[in-house]
């Protein structure tokens, strides 16, 4: 890597001379690389489930069967079930493989500080909070990421491990049967897996909301991993 | 110089960056409709292997009480071509062929003379419900024994009255639990359920559970994996 830094938070490095501008580098590849794979498939998995789930859009009996909801074609990825189930049985794994190298690449980089959420973090949960919805005032941003993103972030990443365990249980409920009677067994796990789906578009949304209020900066450094003038510099 | 030195702002550092992106054109290639297809069929493929990977031969398949049974009014049953795929009961027979000592017609009553295996297991289907039956039946694998099959082979395929068609891979086959099915809640399976004689393997996906048998082939090379999976749908699932 390149311009990676090895001080962890606030991943910063200012420039000095030629312009004013002050730059910070955010994201290292691995990260930025990961970010967008992962919002490949993850549209694909979830176009492709929502065309799965239309098969039997039911969490109950098969007789009498009471559908839940009726996913619009439109939302739907795979045109039938049969290949609905090759797209999602294709990007499992690159899914799988994009989670497993951005943890890995996030701990052996020690980078995992910049997003994960810990205890000294709870604090400043409500302040955010307060302050994107209720009007409050906007605590002082020391990090490249607020307590409240940071837990919005490590959470998205525990709620990617759970879409993966509870859809091994789905596909095969006899290998992982110990992994199966864990989550209640085949029908909770179902339910399990789409409530995985409901909060990770909920995060989806959240994230588009933020990113559209904050502007270009932010994408940008998400594309290029450089920031400008970000808050936290002095 | 170290790009660490070099003046953050750049924009040829920024593009530098911008362009380490590239590798991810490669899932634009998904987009593509004549590579998709193979795309796809690799990544079924894929997981259809790994899966066998993982398929352990002794593992059982969850066995479930009396009462958690669903009952047989309310076993949904999916028919492929016909309701009535008009068997004789009477004359039926089994065509047993490939690798056996011992081909030929096998009646009902020569495989019920096997030991016969009573169990409430789970059948899934691809479609996402499930329900559990009581199913009873002789062992494949003593079957398969009784047959003089060779134990090398990879494969059952088997035929059906209704020009079904589906293959199974011998470790599948040979699993404790996979039964050649002539009873369902202790009573001949009925029509819809597949009489006389249906697959029930616990360890594969409800497509695989191929009813109204006719012949049954003990063979390395399969000449079609199976009717839904000539359709689209992955050939081992393994559950």
């Amino acid at each position: 890597m390149t311009a990676s830094n090895s001080t962890p938070v606030p991943n910063a490095a200012v420039e000095a001379g030629e312009s004013t501008l002050r730059t910070a580098y955010e994201h290292p590849w691995a990260v930025r690389f990961c970010h967008w794979l992962n919002t490949v498939s993850l549209f694909v998995m979830a176009a492709s489930g929502l065309q799965i789930f239309r098969a039997f859009p039911s969490f109950g009996p098969k007789i009498p069967q009471h559908n839940l909801l009726n996913v619009p074609k439109s939302l739907a990825l795979g045109g039938w079930l049969g290949g609905a189930l090759q797209w999602h049985m294709t990007f499992a794994w690159i899914y799988v493989a994009t989670g497993v190298f951005y943890l890995a690449y996030q701990i052996f980089s020690c980078n995992y500080r910049q997003p994960l959420f810990v205890r000294k973090d709870l604090a400043g949960v409500w302040p955010m909070i307060r302050h994107y919805f209720f009007f409050g005032r906007k605590p002082a941003q020391i990090e490249v990421y607020n307590p409240l993103q940071k837990m919005a972030y490590t959470s998205a990443i525990l709620l990617g491990l759970l879409s993966v365990l509870t859809g091994i249980v789905l596909y095969n409920p006899v290998q992982f049967s110990f992994l199966a009677s864990l989550l209640g067994g085949f029908h909770w796990a179902r339910l399990w897996h789409f409530c995985v789906l409901c909060a990770l578009l909920l995060f989806v949304l959240g994230h588009l909301i933020m990113v559209v209020l904050h502007g270009w900066n932010n994408f940008i450094s998400m594309l290029t991993g450089w920031k400008r003038n970000p808050e936290y510099l002095p | 110089m170290p790009d660490s030195l070099k003046p953050a702002n750049s924009r040829s550092l920024a593009r530098r960056e911008l362009l380490k992106l590239s590798p991810l054109l490669v899932v634009g290639a998904f987009a593509i409709p004549r590579v998709r297809g193979p795309l796809l069929t690799a990544g079924v493929a894929f997981t259809d292997w790994a899966s066998a990977r993982w398929f352990r031969r002794n593992h059982l398949a969850p066995t479930f009480a009396d009462s958690e049974v669903t009952p047989l009014e309310k076993f949904y049953v999916n028919t492929y071509d016909v309701d009535d795929p008009v068997v004789d009961l009477e004359k039926w027979t089994l065509t047993v062929s490939g690798d056996v000592k011992l081909p030929g017609e096998y009646t009902l009553a020569q495989i019920q003379s096997l030991p016969k295996l009573k169990q409430n297991t789970r059948h899934v289907c691809v479609e996402g419900w499930d329900a559990i039956g009581r199913f009873g039946g002789t062992r494949i694998s003593d079957f398969l024994q009784y047959v003089g099959a060779k134990p090398e082979a990879k494969f059952l395929y088997v035929e059906c009255a209704d020009d079904y068609y589906e293959s199974l891979d011998m470790a599948s086959a040979l699993h404790p639990q996979s039964l050649l099915c002539y009873e369902m809640y202790d009573r001949p399976l009925t029509r819809e359920h597949g009489a006389p004689l249906r697959l029930r393997v616990p360890t594969k996906i409800g497509y695989k559970q191929a009813k109204y048998l006719t012949s049954l082939r003990v063979t390395d090379v399969v000449p079609r994996p199976g009717y839904w999976e000539d359709q689209g749908y992955p050939a081992y699932y393994g559950l």
